[in-house]
């Protein structure tokens, strides 16, 4: 019985695939395939692996069915209930049902893409050390502790150009050669996956779709710069993550992958989890030591910087999941193979998670340079809805809005800065006609002054003071001077604070107002908002001209305060509505004012 | 941080509790370096939340001021002074969720359970928390109870729910 006979079934178990029900999915496959006796009447092996993350968390429950008669065919939304039907139809019967298979912006969505990082994601069962080592799993560890110098390792990883995905983009293989080169027997090697910022979760899936290629990927930096500990900081908010990455660490150190004398190797090195405990600040690098060494997740000033002096004062390299997540591939394929990826500044590939009112959200892997039209049009689908575009955040809290005018931008690091934006962590949330701009910056604003840590007052104060104006704003209280005293506070508290979180918050601000300057205009010289978001700023009120009488409204009120008949205009009883909003999401033609 | 205001400004009741379990995890983390936020954790996830008792015990074993203790589990929006509801409701308010509504879920759960971020209700039956970014933005707006996901919510989604969980037995 070879390889190529056997069925497989691949369900995607990410923190989306479970949440939707994968599990029980799972148990249905189990529970039928041995109810219909599927290996003796097919008599070939049969299955069931769970996997990570497949990107398109919104079609959840994804399952692929391997066949050696059908090949790949992938259901999605499939529910427990189902499953009997699939394997009598599918495994048993050999036919392919048709109506319930992915409809063709699922392949849309996977060959548009580029999958290096991802690779492992979505393919293989993250609990099983068999299933990375048939993936070339600890090849490349083994490649450079057998043939390599420390140095080449990180000369290799310099000629590949890999920069730091964390959003800062510095070169990877300078920032290893920096920590190399301080004194000191004792170094520390960190794994940044405290991934806060809302919309964004390509580390989670990862860590909980390929848990292994992270401790691969640690072990070669931990070669390179000569440490032999190093630390995960994983946010506590990711459950699923840090019990597969635990499990992940408990095989290696069974099968000798950690610890001492490495497979016989002559390599040391021992990692652990650190568990965060819910503050966005720890992402940035002082603040995670300061939080592994056990205190308030304060910055501290740079320099010292880590490298030199860091994490219990001792030497430390610190880098992204999905830094330590390329590292693999790089010395597997050759320096370059992997900088003949990308564009000139930026080399390789990116993980982007693009949410918001795009028609199918999700994490999708392209090759940097890519432009954002592409990603969100090409690969997504474009906007829900049928609705218009009309912006998109990149870089969360701290990243900016990219408008249509510049959608053509190519995704790298330093043509975003240019539009205003930056890479960030990779989360792309697409905005429409229907998301105020303000009322956004309102919002980032209100989470960077709740995640302050408080160490520097520009960013306690001036963030606290800059959201009383927004708030004022989309409530129909500005004055004209708001706008020109936002910018001149934005630019002070810029230049003023010790960290990332203060450095950048502002920036969701001064890109709403470079760009949408007149929504800003709108709220507070004609109290109007032209999005129809605002609440305090809106009617209430039915326009009888762009509405098309198709009774949406109807259906979304929760408090039966639309009246309509078929044919008739919509009419919205003032009395009645709790001003929830739920009429103005659910009407396409921005007929509610 | 001022994630978990409203839970901070009173004490825990003093009230007597078997510290056992607390020296027990204490035991377990004491020759780990950066002991502090393992053993606070783990106190969390037997206890429900961090008693007063349980502070003295750490700053007198692990040798390090009642006041450092404190500064750390005010810092963490994780850590709890107060004894928490049976059931966790969680509202996700990251970017995602906020573009498709997320604001009038939370203002319809405020309306329902009478309580604000991050307050219990008095029967101890719910706790409400804002957070950001549950991870799962494809099925924005997100709600949790517990560890239970409700994707793609609505305002009448909101009462089911709670009419659900009230009829659910508090042990």
């Amino acid at each position: 019985m070879s390889e190529n006979e056997a069925i497989k079934i691949l369900i995607c178990q990410g923190t989306g695939g479970i949440s939707m029900g994968a599990k029980e999915v799972e148990l249905a496959f189990i529970k039928h395939i041995e109810e219909k006796g599927v290996k003796a009447t097919v008599g070939k092996r049969c299955d069931v692996i769970k996997t990570g993350c497949r990107g398109l968390c919104a079609n959840d429950v994804l399952v692929d069915i391997i066949t050696p008669e059908q090949g790949r065919v992938t259901y999605d939304f499939v529910r427990a209930d189902e499953v009997e039907k699939i394997i009598d139809e599918h495994i048993i019967n050999q036919t392919v049902m048709e109506k319930r298979k992915a409809k063709p912006y699922y392949n849309t969505f996977v060959d548009q893409q580029m999958r290096v990082v991802m690779t492992g994601c979505g393919q293989i069962d993250p609990d099983s050390l068999q299933a990375y080592l048939e993936e070339d799993g600890f090849k490349a560890i083994e490649k450079c502790v057998k043939t390599m110098k420390p140095a080449e390792v990180t000369e290799e990883v310099k000629k590949s150009g890999l920069r730091g995905r964390g959003g800062g983009g510095f070169p990877t293989g300078l920032k290893w050669s920096f920590c190399a080169a301080s004194p000191g027997a004792k170094k520390y090697l960190i794994c940044n996956a405290d991934e806060g910022d809302p919309g964004a979760f390509m580390d989670r899936s990862i860590l909980e779709g390929d848990p292994f290629c992270i401790v691969e990927g640690m072990m070669i930096a931990a070669y390179a710069i000569g440490c032999y500990y190093g630390y995960v900081y994983v946010r506590a908010e990711y459950p699923l993550a840090i019990e597969r990455l635990q499990h992940a660490i408990d095989i290696c150190y069974e099968k000798g992958y950690l610890g001492k004398n490495i497979q016989g190797w002559g390599f040391d090195f021992d990692m652990r989890i650190k568990m965060g405990a819910g503050a966005f600040v720890c992402g940035e690098e002082t603040a995670l030591m300061a939080s592994i060494e056990g205190e308030r997740g304060m910055p501290r000033p740079r320099p010292p910087f880590p490298a030199v002096k860091g994490l219990w004062g001792k030497p430390t390299n610190i880098n992204n999941v999905e830094t330590f997540a390329n590292v693999r591939h790089i010395i597997n394929k050759g320096a370059e193979w992997y900088a003949s990826l990308g564009t000139e500044t930026t080399k390789g590939t990116k993980i982007f998670a693009v949410t918001g009112k795009v028609k199918h959200t999700g994490l999708v892997e392209v090759p940097a340079g890519m432009t954002v039209r592409e990603v969100i049009y090409n690969v997504c689908g474009g906007i829900a809805n049928n609705r218009k575009f009309k912006a998109v955040q990149a870089g969360g809290p701290s990243g900016g809005c990219i408008p249509a005018e510049v959608l053509d931008t190519p995704v790298d690091y330093d043509s975003l800065i240019k539009a205003g934006a930056m890479m960030g962590s990779g989360g792309l949330v697409v905005m429409d006609e229907t998301t105020c701009m303000v009322d956004v910056a309102r919002f980032f604003l209100s989470f960077t002054r709740m995640e302050s840590c408080g160490k520097c007052v520009p960013c306690r104060i001036g963030l606290k003071a800059m959201l009383d104006i927004l708030e004022r704003i989309t409530e129909g209280r500005g004055v004209p001077e708001d706008i020109e005293t936002l910018l001149e506070m934005g630019a002070t508290i810029k230049k003023a604070s010790l960290c990332g979180l203060g450095q950048t918050a502002p920036n969701p601000i001064l890109s709403t107002v470079k760009y949408f300057r007149n929504e800003y205009e709108a709220h507070i010289n004609d109290k109007r908002c032209p999005s129809n978001s605002c609440k305090e700023l809106l009617l209430w009120q039915v326009i009888e001209d762009k509405c098309v009488k198709c009774g949406a409204c109807l259906k979304a009120c929760p408090s039966n305060a639309i009246e309509w008949e078929k044919g008739k205009v919509a009419f919205l009883i003032k009395d009645k509505c709790t001003k929830c909003k739920s009429c103005y999401d659910a009407c396409r033609f921005m007929a509610i004012e | 941080m001022s994630n978990a205001p409203a839970e901070q400004t009173e004490q825990a009741p003093a009230e007597e509790i078997d510290l056992a379990a607390a020296n027990k995890i204490i035991d377990k983390y004491l020759t780990l370096p950066g002991n502090l936020m393992p053993v606070l954790q783990g106190i969390q996830e037997e206890y429900g939340f961090v008693p007063k008792p349980t502070i003295d015990l750490v700053a007198e074993r692990l040798n390090v001021y009642p006041s450092q203790i404190f500064g750390v589990l005010t810092f963490y929006a994780q850590f709890h002074l107060k004894p928490r509801g049976r059931f966790i409701i969680r509202v996700c308010v990251g970017t995602a969720c906020h573009v498709q509504g997320a604001p009038r879920i939370v203002e319809t759960f405020f309306d329902k359970l009478g309580i604000g971020h991050a307050e219990t209700t008095p029967d101890l039956r719910y706790t409400f928390e804002k957070v950001a970014c549950l991870g799962a933005c494809g099925m924005a707006p997100l709600a949790m109870v517990n560890d239970s996901t409700y994707g793609s919510m609505t305002v009448q989604k909101v009462e089911e729910i709670i009419s659900d969980y009230n009829q659910r037995p508090m042990k």
